[in-house]
């Protein structure tokens, strides 16, 4: 699989880009506490309309403890060949330090699933600082999945690793035997394609050394966006929203080490008129960031849970026309496209409430966030339901 | 002065073009049609006591037609034509014959009114359905604030605060500029409108090279003003009086040849404002004689910078021609805060009508060309582009954007809310309309206040078109427009022009 034949499978009728809607979702444990998924998968069940069955995958940091100081690479295989040109590139620059199938299992409904593989890399160059590492790392996936035929890299973090193929999420849970895997932060996504081939590597979530994307959106401003990520040399490949969104998190966030309310200014800025009526110096810096990264403003509907292995940001379009919906309980922070999935997993929750349009709402490792709005406390909550575990037993 | 045949003894054989229609059942003989044409078209036959008309001479403005009060006039096309030939077209005929009586040059004004294919008609524009929502601009923000000038590639921020020097950018309320109109070219009355409207609107106008009146300077923070090959009224509180400083290189109507103002339109204050000796001709020389290369621009750019500390961008205007994206790529790299590039089918002034129709390109190919170039070579975030000539309404506007333009310029259409009716006469020194024109008589026509409220009725109006449409693509700022190709779509295009355009073929 060349560059060309990726795209005509991720773009069969060479659409501007693909349109899809989807479910979204995220649990953090802020304390770094590992979790099993199986509050994540019961949400993504309980939010099953939301997507069609043409793609599902998952983000979960914390994966692989014992080896959190190598970079996990998750890749797929449509032919063996490519495995070998694949490892013979990587062992240029990296020393493999395990490489092994990622473990599967048959499952029904799940076909023609590529050749899964996982590696564990050191770069030769040890001199190379992080953000050398990071950017080789950036340079080697790009030529796996443009230059190397049959392969395709959809995760590359370190101690995280991304699931993901075509199949509704149980399916793609129970495929990748997700049960035996814990981590303190998961996302998930669902995805309801109008115009695309089933495609494993097309499916959320989308990572970028160890931050991943969940996304639910159609950009309207895809063709500006894109315009200016390719300027500064990013190639956008995959024809989808999520690819530049992906693409802005790397540049402001990995590169530029803004913050995530930085990101945020710049993807859903205020308003012209709310930056006028700001006190100094916000006035010059929104002004500052709304000019300088005029091409980065997402526009039209989005809703999207961003990771890294630090923290899970939620954030929506400027004008929230995607929902999600953010809760906590205890040192757990949730992010749902609905609050009934959140409420389904998790009946008692401490507070629950609707992030305002262009405000990210942030867990960071030792920080839950705090509701905007006191009467977002919903105090302890039990419903008439008991959650999913009653709803799985009756 | 326009010459006539007979100022060279030769009698003119030319058809008339025109053909005045008087309907003497509604005439009142009331002699309004004679006031108004400066062409000398209607005189009052005292043997008779009758007005009648001379339509050799009507250059077909339609001011005494739309003047009459009796609505007895209409102007129409002479019926007596030249011959139907396939390849010889009348006006090859007339212009032939008037070379043939004068040895000179065919002069023309305003814009290429040829067939030329006009690509806008070929570009259709998107709407949301279903997969995303359309958005009310009747109900949301929509924005269409824009920054001209040049931006940095990333800000620094410590602590939360701005640790970047930014470089000067002009916010606009609307990305609508009113294009170059030289004092000279056109009254003062019209520069005055165009500043006001500017004012009120929070948009831009431009001096062109005719300098900058003292009773304008009021508007300097949205006027722009040029330096020209002429220089005209150039000095060191000229460039600090003004929000941008413009050089131009071209203008699509004539690239690649200068300027001039007959010494007739330098009155009094024209020579005042462009600094030069009252009825003397003003020279604008093809080239600047100070930029004979690249690296020449770059040295003026910084020393207008220099003489402005820095304080106001600087843009470079040129005529959009073959070779654009590499003069673009040239010109950023040589400082230009902006680059301004005027397509074939601009207006002007004065313009050799051989030049107009010929020289030059399309601003829908070399825009996109442009933006493409500064795109691919990583360079496009440093500054900001404006597109003029030809841009007829809220959809061209639209157009050029998702084109790759942060703003255009428009010159014809403001003089048509004026109320210029595109007679082409504009070098004749005796626009009807008072807009081309240095005649006190003449300038009066255009009451200040009226204009100003026109010009800003038809930018509100276009802006208003402009949200409707960006709201249908789901856009509330105009920036996500901008080079948002996939928003556009070509229709009756052949494979080559929509490779240039960068757009897609409808249904594709």
């Amino acid at each position: 699989m060349d560059l060309v034949s990726l795209l005509k499978l991720n773009n069969p009728f060479g659409d501007d880009k693909r349109h899809a809607a989807c479910a979204i979702f995220g649990m953090m444990n802020v304390s770094g506490e590992l979790m099993p998924g199986e509050q994540v998968f019961a949400a993504m069940n309980n939010m099953h309309e939301r997507g069609n069955g043409l793609g599902a995958g998952f983000a979960v940091y914390g994966l692989y403890p014992h080896m959190r100081d190598y970079y996990a690479l998750h890749v797929m295989f449509t032919d063996v060949r490519g495995k070998t040109a694949a490892e013979e590139l990587l062992r240029k620059s990296f020393v493999l330090e395990g490489s092994e199938p990622i473990p599967t299992r048959k499952t029904p409904g799940i076909s023609a699933e590529p050749l899964l593989w996982r590696y564990f890399l050191a770069p030769l160059d040890t001199s190379l600082g992080e953000d050398g590492e990071q950017d080789l790392l950036m340079d080697m996936v790009l030529r796996l999945n443009t230059e190397v035929p049959d392969t395709f890299v959809f995760s590359c973090g370190k101690n995280m690793g991304v699931f993901k193929g075509v199949g509704y999420p149980d399916q793609i849970a129970h495929f990748y035997r997700l049960e035996d895997y814990s981590g303190y932060i998961w996302t998930a996504h669902s995805r309801f394609p109008t115009n695309s081939h089933a495609w494993w590597g097309g499916a959320h979530p989308f990572c970028l050394v160890d931050w991943s994307v969940v996304h639910n959106g159609e950009i309207s401003s895809y063709g500006t966006n894109r315009a200016f990520l390719e300027t500064l040399g990013y190639r956008c490949t995959l024809f989808t929203d999520t690819e530049v969104m992906a693409y802005a998190v790397d540049l402001l966030m990995r590169r530029q080490k803004m913050t995530p309310e930085l990101f945020a200014k710049v993807v859903a800025p205020p308003f012209w008129e709310e930056i006028d009526a700001m006190a100094e110096p916000e006035r010059t810096l929104h002004t500052a960031l709304r000019v300088t990264y005029a091409g980065l403003l997402m526009n039209g509907p989005f809703a999207v849970v961003i990771a890294n292995g630090e923290q899970m940001i939620a954030l929506t379009d400027r004008i929230r026309l995607r929902p999600l919906t953010v809760a906590v309980r205890g040192d757990i922070f949730y992010v749902s496209s609905e609050e009934a999935a959140i409420r389904f997993v998790c009946p008692g929750v401490d507070a629950v409430w609707t992030p305002k349009g262009g405000v990210p709402v942030v867990g960071r490792l030792g920080l839950i966030p705090k509701p905007e709005h006191a009467s977002d406390n919903v105090g302890v909550c039990v419903t008439a339901c008991g959650g999913y575990r009653d709803a799985a037993q009756s | 002065m326009p010459r006539k045949a007979s100022d060279f003894g030769i009698r003119s054989n030319r058809l008339p073009e025109y053909a005045v229609d008087r309907d003497y059942e509604l005439c009142i003989g009331c002699g309004v049609c004679i006031r108004q044409c400066s062409f000398d078209v209607h005189y009052l036959d005292e043997d008779h006591d009758t007005v009648r008309s001379r339509s050799e001479l009507c250059v077909g403005c339609h001011r005494c037609s739309a003047l009459c009060p009796t609505r007895a006039l209409a102007i129409k096309p002479n019926p007596a034509q030249y011959r139907a030939h396939g390849s010889w077209s009348g006006e090859h005929v007339k212009d032939i014959n008037l070379q043939a009586e004068t040895g000179g040059v065919v002069l023309t004004g305003s814009g290429n009114d040829k067939r030329a294919p006009v690509y806008w008609d070929n570009l259709l524009i998107n709407a949301s359905q279903v997969t995303n929502p359309s958005i009310d601009p009747l109900r949301e923000p929509m924005e269409l604030r824009t920054h001209l000038g040049a931006r940095l590639d990333a800000v620094n921020i410590q602590a939360g605060s701005l640790d970047s020097r930014l470089p000067p950018t002009i916010p606009i309320s609307t990305p609508i500029v009113f294009s170059a109109l030289s004092y000279g070219a056109v009254s003062f009355q019209v520069q005055l409108a165009l500043a006001q409207a500017a004012q009120e609107l929070g948009t831009l106008w431009n001096t062109g090279e005719g300098g900058f009146h003292p009773r304008l300077r009021e508007y300097g923070s949205n006027t722009i003003v040029q330096v020209a090959s002429g220089r005209f009224g150039v000095d060191l509180d000229y460039l600090n009086s003004a929000r941008m400083v413009e050089i131009k290189i071209g203008q699509g109507a004539k690239p690649g040849i200068g300027g001039h103002l007959a010494g007739e339109k330098v009155s009094k204050d024209v020579s005042a404002t462009r600094m030069i000796p009252e009825g003397t001709d003003a020279i604008s020389p093809a080239p600047q004689h100070d930029i004979y290369s690249i690296e020449d621009l770059r040295m003026l750019v910084f020393a207008l910078k220099e003489a402005t500390n820095y304080k106001v961008p600087v843009s470079v205007k040129i005529a959009a021609v073959h070779n654009a994206p590499a003069i673009a790529s040239g010109m950023v790299r040589a400082g230009a805060d902006v680059i301004a590039i005027d397509g074939f089918r601009g207006g002007t002034g004065a313009a050799p009508k051989v030049i107009r129709d010929n020289v030059g390109l399309p601003i829908e190919f070399a825009l996109a060309a442009v933006d493409q170039r500064l795109r691919d070579e990583g360079i496009r975030n440093r500054v900001s582009i404006i597109a003029g000539g030809g841009v007829r309404n809220a959809a061209d506007v639209v157009k050029a954007i998702a084109l790759g333009a942060d703003a255009v310029y428009v010159g014809t259409a403001a003089l048509i809310a004026i109320g210029c009716t595109l007679c082409q006469k504009c070098y004749s020194g005796k626009c009807n309309w008072g807009i081309a024109t240095q005649d006190p008589y003449l300038a009066k026509r255009v009451n200040p206040d009226i204009a100003r409220r026109r010009l800003v009725n038809l930018v509100k109006g276009w802006s208003h078109e402009i949200k409707e449409m960006l709201g249908g693509m789901g856009i509330n700022a105009i920036e996500s427009l901008r080079s948002n190709r996939s928003q556009l779509r070509g229709i009756g295009l052949t494979a080559e022009e929509l490779s240039i355009l960068g757009v897609k073929p409808a249904g594709g």
